[in-house]
């Protein structure tokens, strides 16, 4: 460590970085070099070309000894990408890492300012601040964590799943919290998976039976989080289970009781197979459901509607298993980190209704032809539609829902290679006329051009234009009785009329409603379009700006399955990272109490929300409890006597920056 | 406020500090940045872990030392990383907006935004916005007037010390 401190006479070492030309190209870096030579403290100011490269950073620990320098400055890029390689850079060259300040000129300078003048002027202000900041800045030691090893892994989709097989083979005790009764997501619901049509439920179903199974997983279904308290490796959660009035430990999955249901048939939608078939208010979600328990939904069960029922179900089951008294259960769990993988929900057809969803029956979206087309659907596989009729001529409209500024703007990357899988199994099943409305065809992956080739050659129809409208006013006799598609062909630049018996919407893929609750709950963030936002888009991808909370699959953006199972395990990887190291070092922007100054007036004491204050009631003084406080530096804002003090936030380390920028040459000021 | 004359800048541009938080704004002005969003260079960010920690010290300070506009970012209500870091800074904000209007400072000069870590754009428009109505506004120049002010207190002090003289001459 450093012998340095505060009252030493600085000695700073300032550097800018060309970031190639990402910098240089706006900022006249020389310029910025010279004159941060000529500040008081300076002893060393440089330019380069990659400040965080392996001679960029030698540059400095070189430097440090050369020159004795006690204090760093980096103009470069934001300090959430770098000031951990320059705090490093620091260290090595034997000065406490703390002894360093970064300044932001690429994404709040460079990237934003056109005018190199004006931006270079800019540059020097945020530099100037730096240099008289840092020299105010004091030797700190990280503060230390350990990291609980067990892992809460929130959804059960085909990504909560991976990662919890991952994490729970390599050892560590993983709960698996998902908000339905089954686990399996919407990947259970799909009938075969492109590009190589293998069926969705063939390969995912092992695994959700070896989470079941798992002497490392807890699976706790029909349960929600509601409470998160703690931080990176200490996170105490809350889940609510909510009441299934089915015992699960005695529950074996004869079904019998579903037989025994006063109801004969299915009277209410059935969720699994998105409204295609009927269910009894007591069920199984499918046949491969993950517990196989049954559930008894109280909305419609007319037990709980009315209490007149012969509760033949309760008759039914001799294992006493069901059980109409069952309360939710409140479960209380430590963990240190957090995979949250909550997935995503299809765009709802509704909101374009010049596509006729809801309003022609023979419009379907793609998630219900994957149930129609499923051996184990509500047809059991037939093709037969609302009106009952088999098509004979389909079209699949792309992009509803994406792609679109009047709804969802982005890409759902899944939409083309699923029309394209739908396209052939509706052609398999139907001999049908099938023709595919597109914008572009997307089949970036590894065989998805080659699928989309093979389509070619199976005679199916591709017209290239947004649809108009979906509609069924004949305007010709051969239009009669049919869905009638208006498009512009854009290969032929002319409006087509195309006359159909079933319409399918290739939705796309949005963020969970609930998303926003379930990021403030976790305390992270969520990008523009609602998604779960990483901390860095391409080095941090599975990373949140929250220490040891993860994201993986769809919640963090559209993606297939492949690109979801792959973040899932780069998800778990990070997680055991994490445990494997045992503990983590934290930021040391901790609050303390300076005793001397505190008057004892508890203005801090109500003002924190961890409740890290406290006051002696004998010295009559405030205290902070370090392993509570997480640097948010609020208390230290509202003491009316200076007495409390932020580490890397101190008031003479603001006040200097403010000064610094603004640079009025006045000398000495009262502050600080 | 609102009929302020086009004031006469000769080449004067105002110089705003920001005060953004860690966790929203920050990020959405690294998010402007890495989505080029260009807007007027007169913005100086400082960091802050949370808008919680503003000292309204710190808001007076730049004033005082020179800045034309103060701009505070946070997240949004309900989303503060520090569960209500943004309710305290609110109610600073407040208070010392009632502090400035009695000194004189147009309400203009001190602005606070909630914008949240996908926010990039709105970085952008409310720095433009801000920089544009503070243009209009023409330098608060809070120096130069504290040294006038100054002067003028140095000189009350001359003007009775000369007649206390007199009274017992």
């Amino acid at each position: 460590m450093s012998k340095t401190n505060g009252h030493e006479i600085p000695r700073v070492g300032f550097y800018v970085c060309h970031c190639g030309h990402n910098i240089a190209g706006a900022i006249d870096v020389d310029a910025v070099a010279k004159y941060v030579a000529t500040l008081p403290g300076v002893v060393v100011s440089r330019d380069y070309k990659y400040m965080c490269s392996d001679p960029g950073q030698e540059l400095i620990e070189q430097d440090i000894k050369d020159h004795q320098l006690n204090r760093i400055v980096v103009a470069s890029c934001s300090p959430l990408l770098h000031e951990h390689t320059f705090r490093n850079a620091t260290e090595k060259g034997g000065l406490n890492p703390y002894f360093f300040q970064m300044v932001n000129i690429r994404e709040n300078v460079s990237w934003v300012n056109d005018n190199k003048a004006e931006a270079t002027e800019k540059a020097k202000d945020l530099a100037r601040a730096a240099v008289r900041r840092v020299i105010h800045h004091r030797s700190l030691e990280p503060k230390k964590v350990e990291i609980h090893p067990d892992v809460l892994i929130l959804g059960g989709g085909i990504a909560g799943i991976h990662a919890a097989l991952t994490l729970a083979n390599a050892g560590k005790k993983v709960y698996l919290v998902e908000r339905e009764a089954t686990i399996g997501g919407h990947m259970a619901k799909f009938d075969k998976t492109f590009p190589t049509l293998d069926c969705a439920a063939c390969i995912l179903t092992p695994k959700m039976s070896d989470v079941k199974n798992h002497p490392n997983i807890t699976l706790w279904t029909y349960s929600e989080v509601t409470n998160v308290e703690g931080f990176v490796g200490n996170y105490t959660v809350t889940v609510k289970r909510k009441p299934r009035y089915v015992i699960e430990e005695l529950c074996v999955g004869c079904m019998e009781c579903i037989d025994a249901c006063i109801y004969k048939e299915g009277k209410y939608p059935d969720e699994f197979n998105v409204g295609l078939s009927k269910r009894k208010p007591i069920y199984i979600p499918f046949p491969q459901a993950t517990p196989q328990v049954v559930v008894i939904d109280r909305e419609t069960c007319i037990d709980f509607k009315s209490g007149k029922c012969k509760k033949t179900c309760i008759e039914s089951c001799d294992r006493d298993a069901i059980d109409l008294k069952q309360q939710e259960k409140i479960e209380q769990i430590r963990v240190g980190t957090v995979i949250l993988a909550t997935g995503y929900q299809i765009f709802d057809a509704h909101r374009v209704p010049y596509y006729g969803y809801g309003k022609f029956p023979n419009v379907y979206t793609s998630l219900e032809v994957e149930r129609l087309v499923n051996a184990s659907g509500p047809t059991g596989g037939e093709l037969i539609l609302r009106d009952g009729a088999r098509p004979k001529t389909v079209g699949i409209i792309h992009c509803v829902g994406s792609r679109d500024k009047n709804t969802n703007r982005w890409c759902s990357r899944t939409c083309c290679m699923y029309a394209l899988k739908l396209a052939h199994l509706l052609k398999e099943h139907t001999d049908a006329e099938v023709y595919n409305f597109y914008i572009d065809i997307r089949a970036a992956g590894k065989t998805y051009e080659e699928f989309y080739d093979k389509l070619l050659d199976e005679n199916i129809h591709f017209i290239r234009g947004r649809v108009a409208e979906v509609t069924n006013w004949a305007a010709r006799p051969s239009e009669e009785g049919k869905l009638v598609i208006r498009v512009e062909d854009t290969m032929i630049g002319i409006v087509r009329r195309i006359p159909v018996d079933m319409v399918v919407l290739a939705v796309g893929m949005e963020p969970k409603s609930d998303a926003q609750e379930v990021r403030r709950l976790f305390n992270i963030s969520c990008s523009t379009e609602g998604f779960f936002l990483e901390r860095h888009p391409k080095l941090a991808p599975v990373d949140t700006f929250t220490d040891g909370i993860f994201i993986a699959g769809t919640c963090q953006g559209p993606k297939d399955i492949p690109d979801s199972v792959a973040q899932a395990g780069a998800a778990a990887a990070q997680a055991l990272m994490l445990i494997d190291s045992g503990s983590i070092e934290l930021e040391p922007n901790t609050a303390h109490v300076v005793q001397e100054e505190c008057s004892g007036c508890k203005s801090c004491l109500t003002i924190c929300p961890y409740h890290a204050l406290s006051r002696d009631e004998v010295k009559q003084k405030a205290t902070i409890n370090e392993a509570l406080c997480k640097g948010c530096g609020t208390c230290v804002a509202a003491c009316p006597s200076g007495a409390i003090k932020q580490n890397l936030f101190e008031d003479e380390e603001i006040f200097s920056e403010i000064d610094g920028m603004l640079d009025l040459q006045l000398v000495g000021t009262n502050k600080g | 406020m609102s009929h302020q004359p086009e004031k006469p800048t000769n080449g004067w541009e105002p110089r705003i500090i920001a005060f953004f938080c860690n966790w929203c704004t920050y990020t959405a002005a690294d998010l402007a940045g890495v989505s080029r969003l260009k807007h007027a260079s007169n913005i100086r960010i400082i960091r802050l872990m949370c808008s919680g920690r503003l000292d309204p010290q710190f808001i007076l300070e730049a004033f005082a030392k020179g800045a034309d506009g103060v701009l505070i970012g946070g997240c949004h209500p309900g989303d503060c990383h520090y569960i209500e870091g943004n309710y305290k800074a609110l109610r600073r904000f407040r208070m010392l907006k009632r502090l400035l209007h009695e000194m004189g400072i147009e309400d203009e000069r001190l602005r606070l935004e909630w914008i949240s870590a996908s926010e990039g754009e709105k970085v952008r428009s409310v720095v433009n916005d801000m920089v544009a109505k503070i243009k209009a506004l023409g330098p608060l120049a809070l120096p130069s007037k504290i040294a006038s002010w100054d002067e003028e207190i140095a000189g009350n002090q001359e003007l009775a010390l000369e007649k206390e003289e007199a009274q017992h001459a």
